[in-house]
């Protein structure tokens, strides 16, 4: 049984329809990228499959681990094991960054039938993980993202998906505003979340990443549709022709953030 | 003396003449206060000043004399005057003024019991000063602290109000800081569901001296607070407010900071979390005088509203008579981030986890700049579970 599977899904913001029919399968351990020029809806289907209410799904379906997606909460995809890796980390001042890994991890915990972790349980986790993101412990006690740097926010990402194990992770552009040594830092730690009970879906506008997070699949979105699929090979392609080889052009910013 | 004034007025009466009588100064201090009280009445909302909050139910009410109970600990170092030091006499009533706000005046007139203190030239007082003021019967009770810093002294304050049931608290508290003294202040309104708590601050602040005050305001069904801060010169004020009212609370906060004289600054911040019907008003007046050259002036006004039906009137007046300033001000009226909600419920944490927790996070600037420890503890724990036990019913 596939762990997902999205079927002619069509969603819009506001008046302006961007996802316009999406079929995609994805089977457990398997990594799909999905690449597209900026407009083409890629983080509008990130964002709808981790359950944005700004996003109105106007038709198809989303069945995850078969049960209808759509009709879960965020907070309830969360806990049934989807993770979404944001393009633009939000800042939470006067939240501690270890209160809501805490709060969340022991949510998750306990929606799955496992015992929530005590203080020092935790704590050994959270170091564990730290040290494979190569993130300063200090960071756990600053509020949330607030005062982060672009590389040090996509990092606390990932951190955050090693502490709470999903099996699908959805990754947002997450090589955005990176050098390459965050880059190699931030897919390093993907790399080692890799496995045959977890499946990723990585959003990337270019072939870069992909050199560090090897996909099984490559998807091209156009226009709200995937309009190319094939192997890792496919992202080769694109980086060699461009977008415009496959005869498409970025198109008007549509992502509403 | 209008009819409606006699009458508010004549039902003072009888308690303010049966009061223990007072000798000399206090005697003219007190009949001056309720000659004064007598000829303002209560304020109306077509005073400027009480525009939005209509104190009609409690010039309406007929209270008793409500006995406080006063839990006052006083560290070693400070000393405790009476109504018949020199000092005292000196300054009770000078500063507070009772022409500008008749319930100063009430609680003037009602003056005979006092807590008054005295922190001497240069003593430092580790421990802080904590004044507890609770009542627990029905009628009117009028605090009032005196407090008075010598030069370069440092010490801390905390006043506290509590209560059970339908009360009136009027309170009144003078701080006088002498030169380069080093004063923070705490007061924390806890009092009951059905309380009317009216109170001034009022804070005469000496040449370079550095003063903090918070205002923490969380009972009461009908709150108003005034502070007001008078600067010298090289004058450090830091004047922060957070108050928090859900239900049909109404809870006013009027600041005056009165740059007097050359090279003061002072830093406001004001946050008020409001939910259900509640009605907040924030007025945060800057005066920089014609004197007072380089005064720098922040003044932040920030208000979250969980609810269609809450209101804010919030209002900057800055009065500036010198050209040579900085002052700046801002408000902001907002709910809670959406982006931040998802972020949070993104990771598994429910909706009304993720509310409490953002809304818990909106006051948390406030209570970190509180510096005695157990307080602050005791407000998280305390806004912790309030906002908590509020989204989950």
């Amino acid at each position: 049984m596939a762990l997902l599977e999205i079927k002619d899904l069509h969603a819009r913001v506001g008046d302006r329809e961007i996802l316009k029919g999406i079929d995609l399968t994805v089977n457990s351990g398997e990594v799909h990228a999905i690449m597209g020029p900026n407009g083409s809806g890629k983080s509008t289907l990130a964002q709808v499959l981790a359950g944005r209410e700004l996003y109105a799904v106007t038709g198809g379906q989303v069945i995850y681990q078969g049960h209808d997606l759509l009709e879960l909460s965020p907070e309830d995809r969360a806990r049934a094991g989807i993770f979404l890796a944001f393009q633009y980390p939000v800042e939470i001042p006067g939240v501690s960054n270890m209160y809501f890994l805490k709060a969340a991890l022991n949510q998750v915990r306990k929606s799955q039938g496992q015992e929530e972790l005590d203080a020092m349980d935790f704590l050994n986790l959270v170091r564990e993980k730290m040290k494979l993101m190569e993130m300063d412990q200090a960071l756990l006690n600053r509020p949330v993202n607030t005062g982060f740097s672009g590389g040090e926010k996509k990092r606390n990402e990932i951190f955050q998906m090693a502490v709470l194990e999903p099996k699908l992770a959805i990754l947002d552009e997450t090589d955005s505003g990176l050098d390459i040594d965050a880059l190699r830092t931030v897919a390093g730690g993907v790399n080692a979340l890799r496995g045959p009970e977890r499946s990723m879906i990585v959003v990337t506008h270019y072939q870069r990443l992909l050199n560090y997070i090897v996909p099984d699949y490559v998807h091209v979105l156009s226009q709200g549709r995937i309009v190319k699929s094939g192997g890792k090979e496919l992202a080769l392609q694109l980086e060699e022709s461009g977008y415009a080889g496959l005869g498409i052009e970025d198109e008007e910013e549509a992502v509403a953030r | 003396m209008t009819a409606a004034i006699a009458e508010q007025t004549g039902a003072w009466l009888a308690d303010f003449t049966s009061q223990p009588a007072a000798e000399g100064w206090l005697r003219e201090l007190r009949n001056e206060a309720f000659e004064r009280f007598s000829r303002l009445g209560f304020p109306t909302t077509r005073d400027e000043e009480w525009r939005f909050t209509n104190v009609a139910p409690i010039a309406r009410a007929r209270f008793s004399r409500a006995r406080a109970e006063r839990i006052v600990r006083v560290p070693e170092g400070v000393t405790r005057l009476t109504l018949g030091d020199a000092q005292t006499e000196a300054h009770l009533g000078k500063y507070a003024s009772t022409e500008a706000n008749a319930f100063v005046a009430l609680n003037t007139a009602f003056l005979n019991d006092v807590i008054a203190l005295e922190i001497p030239r240069g003593a430092v007082i580790a421990e802080p000063i904590e004044i507890d003021i609770q009542i627990a019967q029905a009628g009117a009770a009028h605090p009032r602290l005196l407090v008075i810093a010598g030069a370069n002294s440092q010490a801390a304050i905390v006043e506290s109000y509590s209560g059970a049931g339908k009360y009136f608290t009027n309170a009144v508290t003078e701080i006088v800081a002498g030169e380069g003294a080093v004063i923070d202040h705490y007061k924390v309104q806890r009092e009951s569901g059905e309380a009317f708590h009216i109170a001034t601050l009022q804070a005469q602040l000496g040449r370079s001296a550095t003063f903090s005050t918070h205002n923490i305001s969380l009972g009461g069904a009908l709150v108003r607070n005034d502070v007001n801060a008078v600067l010298s010169e090289g004058t450090e004020a830091t004047v922060n407010g957070l108050y928090i009212a859900n239900g049909s609370q109404h809870v006013d906060n009027h600041t005056v900071i009165d740059h007097a004289k050359p090279h003061g600054a002072s830093h406001e911040l004001y946050k008020g979390i409001l939910d259900d019907r509640a009605h907040a008003v924030f007025n945060g007046r800057i005066i920089v005088r014609k004197d007072a050259q380089k005064t720098d002036s922040k003044q932040t006004n920030k208000n979250l509203v969980l609810s269609d039906d809450a209101v804010i009137d919030t209002k900057p007046e800055l009065q500036i008579h010198a050209d040579d300033v900085r002052c700046t001000h801002g408000a902001t009226i907002g709910q809670l981030d959406a982006e931040a909600m998802f972020y949070l419920r993104s990771r598994g944490i429910g909706r009304s986890e993720a509310r409490s927790l953002l809304t818990y996070a909106f006051a948390q600037d406030v209570v970190d700049r509180i510096k005695i420890p157990a307080l602050k503890e005791s407000l998280e724990k305390y806004l912790f579970e309030k906002f908590h036990e509020h989204h989950h019913q």
